[in-house]
C-alpha cells in the first residue's frame, strides 16, 4: 500500500515557518509584512511537497522503478509558485521603497474609515499612552497627522468642536 | 453520449487568454507608440468580445474542452467553457472594451499626464488574460494562475503614478490579495494531499468519496480566499478604502470585474465540488451581512466614489445570497445578477468618473448643480443608479425578484430573513443613490465649477454601457433562461464532469482529438491515434 503519513520534521518546520510568518505579516512595517508574507510562502510550498507523498526516485521512465518514483506534480506547481511569489515580492519592495520615498517610513498606514474613528475618537477623549504600542505617537498625535483624502481642505484635525484635547 | 456535443469552436476557447498576452508583448514592445498601443489594445479586445460571444452561442449546446497541449484531463490541464463561464466572458470582455475606450479617450484629453499610458495598455490586456483564464480554467492550479496574473496586473493599475495616496492604499489592498493567494494555495495543496488531483471534473468525482470533516476544512478554506477576492462580509473591508483612489476608468473595471471573479470561483467550487451545500448556512448570514453592513457603508458616506464602493460590497451579497439558496432558481438569479452588476456597477464608477471632471470634485458637498450644468450626465446617472437600486422594469429589478423568488420558494425561515434584508437593502441603495443624486445634481451649483468640456470619447463610451445595462433588460426574458440552463448545468454536475473525463476515470493522458470523435473507444485505441 501507498506509504500516506506525513514527515513529522516537515510538518514541524511547516509549522514554525506558518507561524513566524504571520506574527511578521501583523506587524506594522512594510518590510517586515514582507519577510512574513516570504516565509508564509514557503510554508505553503513545503506543504505542497507533504501533499506529494514519500519522496522516491527522480520520475523519469528508465531511471527509477514506476512504484518507486516522486510525484512530479506538486514539485511542478511549487516552481510555478515560487516563480509568481518571486513576482510579487519585488513589487512589494518596491512600493516599500515607494512609500520610504514618499514618507521616510515603510509603515502600512490606517484606512481612511480607522482614522476617521481615530479622529472622532481624538476629539472625545484625553491623550493616553499605550505601554503595549510599537508606534510611540499617541491617538491624538496620530489623528493630527493624518489627512483624509475625500475632504479636499485639508484641515487635519477638528479641535475646534472638541476643544483643546490636550 | 449524454447530451454532450462537440463543435468545431473547440479551437476558439483559449483565445480570450492568448489574445490579450500576446496584445500585452506586442504592446510592451511599442511603449514609445501610446496610440499604436491603444490601436492594437481595441484590436486585441474586440476580438476577445467577439470569439466570446461565438462561444456562448456555441456551448449553449454542451462543453467545449480543450485539452492544452494535447493531453486528456487528468494528465493534461484543460480549458473548459461552458454557459456559466462564457457568459461572464462575454459581459466582463464588453465591459473591458468599454472601459478601455473611456481611458483611451481620457488619455487623449489629458495628454496622458496623469496615467502612464505606456504601462497601462500592456497591463489592462494582461489584467484581461487573467480574467479569462480564471473564467475558462477547468483545473484548480491554473484558476489560481489566472487569479495571480489578473491580481499582479491590478496591482500595476492600482498603484499607477505611485501617488503617497495610491501607494497607502495599494499597500493594504496587495498585503490583502497575496494572504488570499496564500490561502488559496494551502487550499490547494491540501485538496491534493487529500484527493491527489487538482483537476475539477476529477475532483467533482473524488471528493465526496473522502472524510466529511475533511471536505469541510477544504471548502472553508475555499471560500475564506474567495471570500476575500469577492469581498464578503467580514472579508470585505479592504475594498471601499483601495478602490476610490485609483484612476476612474481602473476602479470601474476593477469594480466590474475582480470581485465577480472571486464570486465566479464561489460558484464554480460550490456547485461542481461541494454541491451537499454543507456552507449553505454559512453564506446565507455572510450575505446577510454583507448587504446590510456594506450599504450601512454607502449611506454614511460623502463622497460619491467611496458611496459606490461600499454599495458594491453590499450587492456581493445579492449574489452570495441566490447561491446559499443551492436550487436552481436561485443560482439561476445569482448568475443573473451577477451579469447585470458587472455592467452596472462600471458604469456608475465611469459617469462618477465624468462627474469629478465636470463638477470639479468626488465629494458631495462641493458638487452641484450638474442636472442644469450637463443634463445628458444626469440622464447618464440615472438609469444605472435606478437599475442598481432595483427600481422596475430595470434589469436590476428583476434579478432581484428572481432571487426573493428563489428564497421564499425554498420555505426556510432564514431565506425569508434574507428577502427581508434584500429588500431592506434595496431601499437603502435607493437611499444613498439618491442623497448622491439631490447634492450633485440638484442642489445649487457652487460658485467655482471649472468650466471644461467633457471629452466625447469619455462620454460615448460611457454612454455605451449604460446602453449595455438597458439592453440586459431589455433582452432579460432571454437572457433568464440562458441563466436558467446554466444553473441547471451546474447542478447536474455529471454534464460537466463528462465533458472533461468521457470515460470517467480516464487517467491515461491520451489525446483529446481521439477522445472527442470516438467516445467510447478503450484508452488503448486512443492511445494507437494520439498524435501530437
Amino acid at each position: 500500500m501507498i506509504e500516506t503519513s506525513p514527515n513529522v520534521v516537515l510538518v514541524l518546520t511547516i509549522a514554525a515557518l506558518a507561524a513566524v510568518g504571520v506574527y511578521l505579516l501583523l506587524e506594522r512595517s512594510l518590510t517586515r509584512v514582507l519577510l512574513g508574507i516570504i516565509l508564509l510562502s514557503n510554508a505553503i510550498n513545503l506543504l505542497f511537497m507533504v501533499a506529494g507523498g514519500v519522496p522516491g526516485g527522480a520520475p523519469i521512465i528508465g531511471v527509477s522503478e514506476e512504484g518507486e518514483m516522486s510525484d512530479p506534480l506538486p514539485q511542478a506547481m511549487v516552481l510555478t509558485a515560487i516563480v509568481i511569489t518571486l513576482g510579487m515580492t519585488a513589487f512589494l519592495l518596491a512600493m516599500a521603497y515607494r512609500s520610504w520615498q514618499l514618507n521616510q517610513h515603510d509603515e502600512v498606514q490606517d484606512d481612511l474609515e480607522d482614522r476617521r474613528v481615530a479622529r472622532r475618537a481624538a476629539a472625545d477623549q484625553a491623550a493616553y499612552t499605550d505601554s503595549d504600542a510599537d508606534v510611540t505617537t499617541t491617538l491624538d498625535e496620530d489623528a493630527a497627522e493624518v489627512r483624509d483624502e475625500t475632504d479636499d481642505d485639508a484641515q487635519p484635525v477638528e479641535s475646534a468642536e472638541g476643544g483643546d484635547v490636550r | 453520449m449524454n447530451g454532450v456535443s462537440f463543435d468545431d469552436l473547440t479551437w476558439m476557447v483559449p483565445i480570450p487568454v492568448i489574445l490579450p498576452l500576446f496584445g500585452a508583448g506586442l504592446a510592451l514592445a511599442l511603449w514609445k507608440r501610446t496610440r499604436l498601443q491603444g490601436v492594437i489594445s481595441v484590436i486585441v479586445l474586440s476580438l476577445v468580445l467577439a470569439t466570446s460571444i461565438a462561444l456562448l452561442v456555441a456551448v449553449d449546446s454542451g462543453p467545449l474542452v480543450l485539452d492544452v497541449g494535447g493531453w486528456a484531463a487528468p494528465v493534461g490541464i484543460d480549458l473548459v467553457a461552458d454557459r456559466l463561464s462564457t457568459l461572464m466572458l462575454t459581459v466582463s470582455s464588453a465591459v473591458t472594451l468599454g472601459v478601455l475606450i473611456y481611458s483611451l479617450a481620457q488619455g487623449v484629453a489629458d495628454g496622458a499626464e496623469d496615467t502612464p499610458v505606456a504601462i497601462f495598455h500592456p497591463t489592462y490586456l494582461v489584467l484581461a488574460a487573467g480574467v479569462s483564464n480564471a473564467f475558462l480554467s477547468g483545473d484548480l492550479f491554473n484558476i489560481y494562475v489566472g487569479f495571480e496574473i489578473l491580481l499582479a496586473a491590478s496591482y500595476v493599475l492600482l498603484t499607477l503614478g505611485g501617488t503617497g495616496e495610491r501607494i497607502r492604499a495599494g499597500t493594504i489592498y496587495v498585503v490583502v490579495s497575496l494572504i488570499s493567494s496564500m490561502l488559496f494555495l494551502a487550499a490547494i495543496a491540501l485538496v491534493y494531499a487529500a484527493t491527489g488531483t487538482v483537476n475539477l471534473a476529477q475532483l467533482g468525482e473524488r471528493l465526496p468519496e473522502i472524510d466529511p470533516a475533511v471536505q469541510l476544512i477544504l471548502q472553508l478554506l475555499l471560500l475564506l480566499a474567495f471570500g476575500i477576492k469577492a469581498a464578503i462580509f467580514p472579508l470585505s473591508a479592504w475594498l471601499p478604502d483601495s478602490y476610490p483612489t485609483a484612476p476612474a476608468p481602473v476602479t470601474a473595471v476593477f469594480a466590474g470585474l475582480l470581485t465577480k471573479v472571486g464570486v465566479y470561483a464561489i460558484i464554480r467550487t460550490q456547485t461542481l465540488l461541494f454541491p451537499d451545500g454543507r456552507a449553505d448556512r454559512l453564506l446565507m448570514w455572510a450575505a446577510l451581512a454583507t448587504m446590510l453592513v456594506g450599504i450601512l457603508g454607502a449611506v454614511a458616506q460623502n463622497d460619491v466614489k467611496r458611496l459606490i464602493s461600499f454599495t458594491l460590497v453590499s450587492h456581493i451579497g445579492y449574489m452570495i445570497f441566490g447561491i446559499s439558496l443551492s436550487s436552481e432558481l436561485g443560482l439561476a438569479s445569482a448568475i443573473f445578477y451577477v451579469a447585470h452588476h458587472i455592467t452596472v456597477q462600471t458604469t456608475l464608477f465611469l459617469v462618477v468618473g465624468l462627474m469629478e471632471r465636470r463638477g470639479g470634485s468626488t465629494s458631495l458637498d462641493r458638487l452641484g448643480g450638474l442636472a442644469k450644468i450637463a443634463p445628458l450626465l444626469a440622464v447618464m446617472f440615472f438609469v444605472p443608479a435606478m437599475n442598481l437600486a432595483g427600481i422596475p422594469p430595470l434589469s436590476g429589478f428583476l434579478g432581484k425578484v428572481g432571487l426573493f423568488q428563489a428564497g421564499i420558494e425554498s420555505g426556510d425561515a432564514l431565506a425569508m430573513v434574507l428577502v427581508v434584508g434584500g429588500a431592506v437593502t434595496a431601499l437603502l441603495t435607493l437611499y444613498a443613490i439618491v442623497k448622491a443624486w439631490n447634492k450633485a445634481f440638484w442642489q445649487d451649483a457652487p460658485d467655482d465649477v471649472p468650466d471644461v468640456r467633457l471629452p466625447r470619447g469619455m462620454v460615448g463610451a460611457a454612454a455605451a454601457l449604460v446602453a449595455v445595462g438597458l439592453g440586459i433588460t431589455v433582452v432579460a426574458g432571454p437572457m433568464f433562461d440562458y441563466t436558467q440552463r446554466a444553473a441547471a448545468t451546474l447542478r447536474d454536475r455529471d454534464q460537466y464532469i463528462l465533458a472533461v473525463l468521457p470515460d470517467r476515470e480516464r487517467g491515461q493522458g491520451q489525446s483529446a482529438d481521439a477522445a472527442d470523435e470516438e467516445v467510447g473507444s478503450s484508452p488503448d485505441d486512443e492511445a494507437e491515434e494520439e498524435d501530437g
